[in-house]
Formats: structure tokens, C-alpha cells, sequence
């Protein structure tokens, strides 16, 4: 496959048609949360809500843990992920919070301290990143 | 005839909505947001708009992964806020303007741009957060409204260079309705801003504001971008800025810049606004 020229930006995946593919279950399980009968029938069970979607053992893994990251390196999408973090009552600033590692006290302030420095930021070389 | 006479430029990051409609915008943290928006709301009663054309994207809403067209433009005679997951807006519902959409629909695909029809569409705090900040909380949108969403959600989203070029087509097509109705678009999304993963939170104010500044000096030049300066420089949601392209595309060639707001942090995001308008020709 052609190289992808956003391949080497750091702490990013972008949501191309490889991941698009990967994730298109756990991400349609996602928008399912968008109404409330769902969310219901979700909370009650889980596990047997999740077995409705043929999606791999680590993808449903990754729902059931709240590994926010695991489901994005697994083909999730962040606009659908922040379905499940709504149902859960996560708000997006905490959800960004809690995949880059950070309390939301220490993420919020870095937002209001002008956010997170593009500086070092471009490239994975620069981070030492892989 | 009918006629494009202004653009907006706006983000339309969705805790903007949710600090109106639940009465926190005098808080702090919100009060330097809306201050910038007082000039927008005086600006826009006075100018009045017919219809707006806006501009925006859906947020895994009324799109999911089954379905993603780079350009729906909406048809419908109105289009209900949609739950997101938490309820819907508590916003007025959105009225169309069906046969200046249909219009544009006609001429655009003729004009070959091959758009999606969407004649019943739900539509999420893209399009209402925008409309939002600019009318405030009326019981009735004060006009009529023209959704056209763009996919910027699954990559790659449609050029700076289609975008612009679609909006002159749309400008073509707003210009050959005979009824006189004065349209101002809307392009909408960004600034800077990543929502995910382990550099969620990346701002460039540096980046943003040559943005802004080259929507009036340099429009043609800024519209051939490529999109991997987008995610790199603005966050992998940024790119989201595309879609001020067709707004721009969609004004004169010269525009004067009448208004501009910019701060950070909205949430996540950089908050970024635009008023810019068509040298009056008499």
C-alpha cells in the first residue's frame, strides 16, 4: 500500500478508509447509543448488548474496559467513541482528558493555558514516538 | 435576483450550545467567548438574511458509518435538532427554503458537482450551535436555513480547492433565482483543535490566525492547502476548516473584513470567527 503522508504525526489516527473498515461494527454499535431505548438496553446487559455486533474479541474487550484508546487503535472513530463516553455521563473534555493520560483538573488547565503546544508536536521524530 | 452578500466564518464547537442552554454564559470561563459574538448578533439583525446557506458537517448523527457523501445538501422543508445522545437541543426546529434548494441542487449538479439530495435530514450542534451564536435564543429562527453538510469525519474529506470551487458554483446558482432574497453563508467547524488520542487538546494560534488573515488577502492560495498541513498543524480535527472554503468561494474575490473573534480554549477547541463582506456595487 501507498505511503500515507500523516502516518508519521504524532498521538493521531486518522480515520481513513483502512480504519474505517476495521472499526465499522464497534463504530455502528457506537451510534446505536444515540437513542435513549438503546442506551437502556445497553446498560442493562452489556456484554449481551455488545454480541448483537459481530466485532472482534478485543474490540468488545476494549468497550467493556473503557479503553479509550484501545477502541481508536482498533478502527473507532472519535465522534462515535464520545457516544459511549455520553452514555456513560464522560463529557468530551474528560474523555480527551483521560486519552492522553492527564487528570481533567491538569487537562482543563492546560486548555485554558492556551492548550497543547504544536511545538515538538508534528512529527514522531521529534517525540521519539513510533 | 437573489444574491449572496456576506459569508461567516464560525466554529461550532457543541459546549458553546450546551453553555446556552443551560444559562452559564456570563460564567468566566464562557464570558470572553460570547463577548465576541455581541458585534456578530448586531451585525447579522442588521443585515437581515433571507435565508442562511450554512455550511457544516454531521457529527456520526444523522450520518452514520453506512452511509458518508462528501455533499448533502438538504431539500427538506425542515430538519428537527437531533439527539446526540443526551437529548436534544432545546433549539426552535429549522426551516428550509425548498425551492432555493432545489435550485442550487439543479444548477450545482448541472454546473457538475455531484451532490447528495437529502429530503428528510436530522441535524446535530453542527448546524445549530452556529445559528446559535449568531440569533441567539429566539422562539423562531429569524430565516430560513439551507444545510449543506460536508464529510469531514472519514478521511479524506473533499479539498480546499473542490470546496471553494463549490462555492462559487453555489454562488452561480443563488444568482439565477429570480426572487430577491438576500442570502449570507455560513462555512463552519474548527479552528485548531484535536479531539483524540494522545495529542487531544493541540491548539495553533499562530496557524489559525494566517488562516483568518488569508481568507481576505490571499483566499485562492489558502483554498489549495493540502490536507495533510490540516492535520499536522491544526489537529487531526481541524480539518474541519475545509468547509470555510465554499464560503468563501461563494463571496467576491474582495471582501472586507467587518469582524473578527478569536479565543482559546473553548473545551477542546480554538474558538475562530469571521464576518466578511462583499464590496457593495452600486
Amino acid at each position: 500500500m501507498a505511503q500515507k503522508d500523516y502516518e508519521d504525526i504524532p498521538g493521531t489516527f486518522v480515520f481513513d478508509a483502512d480504519r474505517s473498515r476495521q472499526g465499522y461494527h464497534l463504530n455502528m454499535f457506537c451510534i446505536s447509543l444515540r437513542l435513549a431505548d438503546n442506551r437502556a438496553a445497553f446498560k442493562a446487559d452489556e456484554s449481551g448488548y455488545l454480541d448483537r455486533y459481530p466485532m472482534s474479541a478485543a474490540q468488545k474487550q476494549s468497550l467493556l474496559e473503557r479503553d479509550w484508546n484501545e477502541m481508536l487503535r482498533l478502527g473507532g472513530n472519535i465522534y462515535y467513541t464520545s457516544k459511549l463516553a455520553a452514555c456513560d455521563g464522560v463529557n468530551f473534555q474528560e474523555l480527551a482528558a483521560k486519552m492522553t493520560g492527564m487528570s481533567s483538573e491538569s487537562y482543563r488547565a492546560m486548555m485554558v493555558g492556551g492548550g497543547r503546544s504544536i511545538e515538538g508536536n508534528r512529527y514522531k521524530s521529534e517525540k521519539g514516538q513510533g | 435576483m437573489a444574491r449572496i452578500t456576506a459569508g461567516v466564518g464560525v466554529s461550532h464547537v457543541p459546549a458553546i450550545g450546551v453553555a446556552m442552554d443551560t444559562g452559564i454564559t456570563d460564567q468566566p470561563y464562557w464570558q470572553p467567548v460570547f463577548a465576541g459574538f455581541e458585534r456578530s448578533r448586531d451585525w447579522i439583525k442588521k443585515a437581515k438574511p433571507d435565508v442562511v446557506f450554512l455550511v457544516y458537517n454531521d457529527h456520526c448523527t444523522a450520518f452514520s458509518a453506512e452511509m458518508i457523501p462528501t455533499f448533502a445538501l438538504g431539500c427538506a422543508a425542515e430538519f428537527a435538532p437531533a439527539d446526540e445522545g443526551w437529548g436534544p437541543r432545546p433549539v426552535p426546529m429549522v426551516k428550509g427554503h425548498q425551492k432555493l434548494a432545489s435550485h442550487i441542487a439543479q444548477s450545482v449538479i448541472l454546473d457538475e458537482f455531484d451532490l447528495t439530495i437529502m429530503n428528510a435530514m436530522e441535524v446535530d450542534h453542527g448546524l445549530t450551535v452556529p445559528l446559535s451564536i449568531m440569533f441567539g435564543q429566539p422562539d423562531e429562527w429569524p430565516c430560513l436555513v439551507i444545510p449543506l453538510c460536508v464529510n469531514v469525519v472519514q478521511y479524506p474529506p473533499p479539498t480546499g480547492n473542490r470546496c471553494y470551487n463549490l462555492g462559487r458554483a453555489i454562488r452561480r446558482a443563488v444568482e439565477s433565482y429570480d426572487e430577491d432574497l438576500n442570502v449570507v453563508i455560513f462555512g463552519t467547524g474548527g479552528m485548531s483543535h484535536q479531539l483524540q488520542y494522545k495529542r487531544a487538546g493541540l491548539i495553533n494560534s499562530v496557524w489559525d490566525t494566517d488562516f483568518l488573515d488569508r481568507l481576505t488577502s490571499d483566499p485562492v492560495g489558502l483554498s489549495q492547502k493540502p490536507h495533510v498541513d490540516y492535520l499536522r498543524e491544526a489537529g487531526s480535527e481541524g480539518i474541519e476548516l475545509v468547509m470555510w472554503h465554499v464560503m468563501r468561494g461563494a463571496l467576491d474575490d474582495e471582501v472586507v473584513e467587518v469582524h473578527r473573534h478569536y479565543h482559546v480554549p473553548a473545551s477542546n477547541t480554538a474558538v475562530g470567527h469571521i464576518i466578511l463582506e462583499n464590496k457593495v456595487k452600486e
